[in-house]
């Protein structure tokens, strides 16, 4: 579904991303993990066109994104949950779910995906007329994936959605990540959270500095030694 | 008694026509967090605008408020010139300093083009009737049509602005975009043309304001909107920059003020007072009126 071939990124005279290609099957869910900096969210922002790739192939089911403008990647079934969450503060929960939708015109339709969404979280149907800016951490998370799922994408990326949560969220949040992805999404997840990440995933990436150090299934990953000395803290 | 409301009258009167500035300022701030300074030439625009084109609506039967028509277009095209001649390109590469010189040079090069045309010149000019002469009495009190029309028009367009800005897809895009313009990207929003349409509509208003204005002081001239712009900005301020009803709301206050410290203390205090409330307003209340941080959690 997602091809990344040879993708070189700079920030201004900083390499940040170094020849890298990384694969997405359809139906996959794959993670991205590694250090602050290795680069995670750099490549999350390049898919999404929010970055310029100095060099490299990006493609998604054959198509080239890096040839689109970033505001036309979501009508290919790509949507992105950024880190940080980054929901509309000052729009309400049913206006942020209602912009996820914006590239929808048929009403019908955006009202059942609402439906969706809010069956996925309830507590988001609660808390509809609030404004999103006064919600906890773990309520924007559900809120931005949501928002991410209004237009029934094909793939979501996600980027650190357990950053700053309680252990407890941590573990909701990963629990509808599973549940996204058995329904059939295709998922590549950024976390620095290794160990959650790899115990639901199905093939892993680990990242240094900008370029793969290893790659492989996250079973696999898991029981490597450098892998647990390095990210799971075994 | 009859004092009392005739002064509130010419206070929300003056109040509606800083408003329509005021939401200007306030749109264009909240979407790219520039204080346009070239906004209070954009009345003038609309002010030359009438001016030429009066005769053309009288000659065609209408009465000489639709040539605001004209204004509106005249001010959007403006506007959105401005936005992609000057202020997107030094977006990408310069800072908000550069940018704000840069919308300085903007209203420079306005009022100074202005006078360099010679249909125009240094010289003011003087519009025709744009109301009906004339209104009525209740009470002792006395209604221009001027005044009826000011208020009623302002009224009108906030709300409808308001409208757009809440229930209608692009209001809601445009909103999105003044928040957050990376999440507005990845919910398929054109961030650029976003930011065109608003100072489309920024624009407009100051040419419906252009009209509310010459209806009451018919002068019009190449720096016409010094002043008028800067109260509007300080309107906005006062109001909170960047929340649109905050620009209403400081609009009415500042219109109000001058209108009742010149009836009731003397008309050379009136500026006096008005930056007076802006400085003890903002020391109270550093983000305006109804400016406030909705705190994000993370």
């Amino acid at each position: 579904m997602l091809e990344v071939k040879d993708l070189n990124v700079f920030y201004g005279a900083i390499h940040a991303i170094k020849g890298i290609s990384i694969k997405v099957n359809d139906g996959e869910l794959v993670s991205l993990v590694g250090a602050n900096g290795a680069g995670k969210t750099t490549i999350l922002h390049t898919i999404s066109g929010l970055l310029p790739a100095a060099t490299g192939e990006i493609l998604l089911d054959g198509q080239n994104l890096q040839k689109m403008q970033a505001n036309k990647i979501i009508n290919l079934g790509l949507a992105h949950v950024p880190e940080g969450r980054h929901v509309f503060a000052r729009l309400t929960v049913e206006e942020n779910l209602r912009m996820g939708a914006y590239i929808l015109k048929d009403q019908k339709k955006i009202s059942e995906n609402l439906e969706m969404v809010y069956a996925h979280f309830p507590r988001l149907r609660e808390r509809y007329k609030q404004l999103a800016g006064t919600l906890s951490g773990g309520e924007q998370q559900m809120l931005a994936t949501g928002r991410a799922l209004m237009t029934n994408p094909k793939m979501l990326l996600m980027d650190e959605p357990s950053m700053g949560l309680s252990p407890i969220l941590v573990k909701e949040i990963f629990a509808i990540i599973q549940e996204l992805h058995e329904s059939g999404i295709t998922i590549l997840l950024v976390e620095q959270n290794a160990k959650m990440a790899l115990a639901i995933s199905d093939r892993a990436y680990v990242l240094e500095t900008g370029t793969i150090a290893m790659e492989g299934s996250a079973k696999a990953l898991s029981e490597d030694d450098r892998v647990r000395k390095a990210y799971l803290g075994a | 008694m009859s004092t009392f409301i005739q002064t509130l009258i010419v206070g929300l009167r003056l109040g509606s026509i800083y408003a329509l500035v005021a939401l200007g300022y306030t749109m264009v701030y909240g979407i790219i967090r520039l204080i346009n300074f070239a906004h209070g030439d954009f009345i003038m625009v609309g002010g030359y605008t009438m001016i030429f084109t009066i005769p053309l609506a009288l000659a065609m039967g209408l009465p000489a408020w639709t040539s605001v028509v004209f204004a509106i277009l005249c001010c959007a095209l403006v506007g959105m010139t401005t936005e992609l001649v000057a202020y997107r390109p030094i977006r990408k590469k310069g800072t908000s300093m550069t940018a704000l010189i840069t919308a300085i040079a903007v209203s420079m090069l306005l009022e100074n083009l202005a006078q360099a045309i010679p249909a125009i010149g240094p010289n003011p000019v003087v519009a025709s009737q744009i109301f009906s002469t004339g209104g009525f009495s209740i009470a002792g009190v006395t209604m221009e049509w001027t005044t009826v029309s000011t208020i009623v028009i302002s009224a009108v367009v906030m709300v409808v602005l308001y409208q757009f800005t809440q229930k209608t897809k692009l209001g809601r895009a445009m909103r999105c975009v003044s928040e957050d313009k990376e999440a507005s990207i990845l919910m398929g929003i054109n961030v650029n043309r976003t930011i065109v349409l608003t100072f489309a509509i920024g624009s407009g208003l100051s040419a419906v304001a252009a009209l509310m204005y010459m209806a009451q002081y018919p002068k019009v001239y190449t720096t016409m909107g010094m002043m008028l712009g800067l109260k509007a900005f300080v309107a906005a301020v006062l109001g909170g920059i960047g929340i649109i009803p905050g620009a209403m709301l400081g609009g009415l206050i500042i219109g109000l003020v001058e209108s009742f410290t010149t009836s009731y203390v003397s008309s050379s205090m009136a500026d006096t007072f008005v930056f007076l409330i802006l400085i003890i307003v903002l020391i109270i209340k550093p983000a305006g009126i109804l400016g406030k941080n909705v705190g994000e959690k993370v």
